[in-house]
């Protein structure tokens, strides 16, 4: 971004945070927040860390010691579920759809915290339910105008190009109106023109639903022109932490990055 | 006769329908997932609302507002609004880079834009400041302009607000004003797409719009019931036609795609009746679904192929009424259960009435697989300068290598080197600013040179053999239409695109671009590794599979002794594709010869002068309008011709 952007409120906060399997320590000692309505970013070579930060936060994984705070409520144990009734949704690095749905139907799925009536209304399309999920399917609708993916809209995802079947993944988390968005590297493996087009729709996810964004990503063009900050990490340490034109400059960084001589 | 046959312009008609055809639909999008509907008095209220509105910005009669964008309802009311305050509306080619349309937004001294998106904002912004007489810039969809803090770029919307406080006070303005409108006044500037020189920007009146629109809904039987989709970029005269200036007069319903990605599933659903596309479309459908049977099980092969061979034998003869035995009626029906019926379902043409195709001629073979279907596809041949139609085939007569007879109130006749020429009350006013090229295209008894050369065949059809200025001769003087040899090429489904030498020369040679989506298929089958067009094109069995396709062509020309002596000799496969964004093809696909002549004269020679390799550079441009260079090695292969004899043993 050419123009730092200012933010008043945290969102979530990361205090002293250390995460080991076993011996292997994971994350040690991670402490950074992240503002409401900005592009964070979360960057670090190869096991680094940086999936396993991203699986803290949204409660798939629980640290031995330090405390997550989001909304300025402090937890130390929490299950995935429960971060996505509080806002969280995230994507995965390698795409997790339902491969024989269509589109329209693996966005749906992202609307089922949404979904208030039971079970036998719905299994008969019956009564309050029938008002809801037309409901529901305006919200899908236009999250696939929002991605401007209407063309495949009833194609099975399975079918789908890599870098479309990515978008869709988006949407399914979009579906959910989070605050947070969590994204796993969102660029991973797509070509220049895909990579464009997904910084498009990051930026403008920002920008016009005001969704806050969490990413983690290799490439490093795409990290210092999106993100508004950005977070280091190399073995499970925290390097840096700060703009992207601060984080670019700092030793440390390009040390771990290019590596040392010794 | 109704009322609205005695109406002379758009907008009076348009004030006509609102009261009798009020409640009729006049218009559809997909929005959502959704079709929404508006009918003629929904329309009309949103033009009049805008309308009012940039009458109140101070758009006055005669000043020229620009349209930028894809087929949506509200750039259609824009242009309607625009005539209806005395406007004149210029639609323009939506994908045009900027530096192309700022000629246009500056040749035509528009004063306001009305554009579909951000994207055409941000270009029209930088157009701008090269066209300081551009002023205001109204755009359709809001997506992402919340952060354009400019005064002078507002919203659809906040224009039509504007308009209803005008009308607030002066509620007759708006019919007061649509009154004053003339047949004679101009109604609508389209640009050309330039094949030659700059783009001219036609002035075509209401009289040559309305009449012209008003004999097509004529000969054709067009009623208010027919649906059509209007998919075809709103610059071309095609699109105006159908899809504004018929829709007015006969009264029926004009449907927009969600997006131009999604037209055949929305062909799918509206179901047109009414339907145009240029060659290139049916093509690109034939090979997909070509390629789609390839894949399906032997058995579906099989029946497909059996009633397609029963289709080509006995649809054609049923489309056009000819003497049909109750068998083969038994067994056409059979195939229409089985075959035709789910096939033309799945190409959107189940209720297709009329399907016009024009600009290029199109493949016989592609010609007869659509009407063995029973789809009733005709060619017409057209201009911009004449309101498009100057000949059209009647339902009984229809030929794949003629393009018919002239249409109501034309007249045509032959110069003596062969150009056509028309007069019709659809022959435009004047090119804008260009009083030279209006006198050497426009003769004092109204008489238009087409620039293509053509004759009449022994029943009255007009054959077009080329442009008039491309036929030129060889070195011994032989006649050499490069335009003729391309199409016979571009039938084959492999050859995409393909420009011939030969004037001045003793002898033909090409060009050719491959299809990449059929080559690429071919390919795989044959288990030949590609990564990239380049790559593909310069494969060895690649141009043995070209060869081969030439060869048939020099076998077929043996069959005229006029054009036997234009045989390819030698040919090379292009390293790229050749592109409308790199100045090689015009917006609607037409092959640049001059401009290609000279980027690629290194080439040319090599053809001529015996090499078989050749290296070139060619700077190339991509869609974000950066540039980058390709370079390749070409291969360059020697072709079989034939003689007379000969020619007649192979065939």
């Amino acid at each position: 971004m050419s123009t730092t952007r200012n933010f008043s409120d945290v969102l979530l906060k990361v205090d002293n945070v250390h995460l080991s399997f076993g011996g292997v320590k994971a994350l040690t000692n991670v402490n950074f927040n992240i503002m409401k309505g900005e592009i964070r970013a979360i960057i670090g070579p190869n096991g680094a860390g940086k999936s396993s930060m991203l699986n803290v936060i949204n409660g798939f994984y629980h640290p031995q010691q330090g405390t997550i705070t989001y909304k300025g409520v402090a937890r130390s144990q929490m299950k995935p579920h429960q971060a996505a009734v509080q806002g969280i949704a995230r994507t995965f690095q390698n795409i997790a759809l339902f491969k024989g749905m269509s589109t329209l139907d693996n966005i749906m799925t992202g609307r089922l915290l949404k979904m208030k009536s039971g079970l036998l209304s719905q299994a008969f399309y019956w009564g309050k339910y029938e008002k809801e999920e037309t409901q529901h399917r305006h919200k899908v609708e236009e999250i696939i105008d929002f991605l401007e993916i209407q063309s495949i809209r009833k194609t099975p995802v399975g079918r789908l190009p890599y870098g479309l079947q990515k978008r869709v993944e988006l949407g399914r988390a979009l579906a959910a109106e989070p605050e947070l968005l969590l994204l796993d590297e969102p660029m991973a493996g797509m070509n220049v023109e895909e990579k464009e087009d997904m910084s498009r729709f990051i930026i403008e996810t920002n920008d016009q639903l005001g969704t806050t964004i969490a990413l983690i990503e290799h490439d490093m063009g795409v990290v210092m022109d999106l993100s508004d900050r950005v977070v280091v990490l190399d073995y499970g340490r925290q390097l840096a932490d700060g703009t992207p034109d601060a984080v670019r400059g700092n030793q440390a960084v390009i040390d771990a990055y290019l590596g040392v001589t010794e | 006769m109704t009322a609205i046959d005695s109406l002379d312009t758009f907008p009076k008609i348009l004030l006509e329908r609102s009261k009798s055809s009020a409640k009729k639909p006049a218009m559809r999008e997909k929005d959502l997932g959704i079709w929404q509907t508006w009918t003629w008095q929904e329309a009309f209220q949103e033009i009049k609302a805008f309308a009012c509105g940039l009458s109140a910005m101070g758009l006055s009669p005669g000043d020229k507002l620009i349209i930028v964008g894809d087929n949506r309802p509200r750039l259609y009311w824009a242009m309607s609004a625009t005539q209806c305050v005395g406007g004149i509306p210029v639609p323009t080619y939506q994908d045009a880079v900027a530096q192309e349309m700022a000629y246009v937004v500056d040749h035509s001294d528009a004063i306001v834009a009305v554009v579909e998106d951000q994207e055409q904002v941000d270009k029209l912004l930088e157009i701008q400041q090269s066209c300081p007489q551009l002023k205001t810039i109204i755009y359709d969809d809001a997506r992402g302009m919340d952060d354009y803090d400019l005064p002078h770029v507002m919203s659809f919307e906040s224009v039509q607000e504007k308009g209803r406080e005008l009308l607030s006070q002066n509620a007759d303005f708006f019919e007061t004003t649509i009154d004053q409108g003339k047949g004679a006044d101009e109604a609508i500037m389209l640009y050309t797409s330039g094949t030659t020189g700059k783009p001219k920007g036609v002035m075509l009146t209401y009289d040559n719009m309305v009449i012209t629109a008003r004999n097509g809904c004529k000969l054709e039987n067009l009623t208010e019931n027919e649906e059509t989709l209007a998919y075809l970029p709103m610059a071309w005269v095609g699109d105006h036609l159908f899809s504004y200036a018929q829709s007015y007069i006969a009264g029926f319903c004009v449907s927009c795609p969600e997006s131009p990605a999604t037209v055949p599933h929305d062909l799918r659903e509206i179901g047109p009746t009414y339907y145009f596309a240029p060659p290139r479309v049916f093509e690109n459908l034939l090979t997909s679904v070509t390629i789609r049977m390839q894949d399906a099980a032997p058995v579906k092969q099989k029946v497909f192929k059996y009633f397609m061979d029963v289709a080509k034998n006995i649809g054609v003869r049923i489309l056009e009424d000819k003497p049909v035995s109750l068998k083969e009626r038994l067994l056409y029906k059979l195939g229409d259960i089985l075959v035709y019926g789910p096939l033309k379902n799945t190409l959107g043409m189940s209720r297709v009435r009329i399907a016009y195709t024009a600009g290029e001629a199109i493949g016989p073979e592609i010609f007869e697989f659509y009407r063995s279907l029973g789809i009733n596809i005709k060619q017409i041949y057209g201009q911009t300068e004449a309101s498009i139609f100057v000949t059209v085939q009647p339902d009984d007569q229809v030929r794949s290598d003629t393009v018919g007879i002239a249409a109501p109130d034309v007249e045509i006749t032959i110069a003596d080197n062969g150009e056509v020429l028309y007069r019709s009350p659809g022959v435009f006013k004047s090119y804008y600013k260009n009083e030279e090229s209006t006198k050497s295209t426009k003769n004092d008894e109204g008489w238009v040179y087409t620039g293509d050369a053509g004759f009449f065949t022994d029943d009255g059809h007009l054959r077009i053999i080329d442009r008039a200025k491309d036929v030129g001769k060889f070195s011994n003087g032989k006649l050499f239409a490069p335009k003729y040899i391309e199409n016979k090429l571009k039938f084959f489904p492999h050859i995409r695109e393909a420009v011939c030498f030969g004037n001045s020369r003793d002898t033909c040679t090409a060009f050719i671009n491959i299809d990449m989506e059929a080559v690429g298929v071919w390919a795989e089958k044959q288990n030949i590794p590609y990564a990239s067009y380049q790559e593909l094109a310069a494969k060895e069995q690649v141009y043995q599979l070209v060869q081969d396709s030439i060869e048939q062509v020099n076998r077929d020309l043996t069959d005229d002794s006029m054009l036997s002596h234009s045989q390819i000799f030698r040919f090379l496969i292009l390293h790229k594709e050749l592109d409308a964004d790199d100045g090689e093809l015009t917006r609607t696909r037409k092959v640049r010869r001059p401009f290609i002549a000279e980027r690629y004269g290194v080439l040319i020679d090599a053809l001529y002068d015996g090499k078989s390799q050749c290296f070139i550079e060619t700077e190339v441009s991509f869609e974000d309008g950066r540039t980058g260079a390709i370079s390749a090695d070409l291969h360059i292969q020697d072709v079989k011709t034939y003689s007379l004899e000969e020619g007649k043993t192979a065939a």
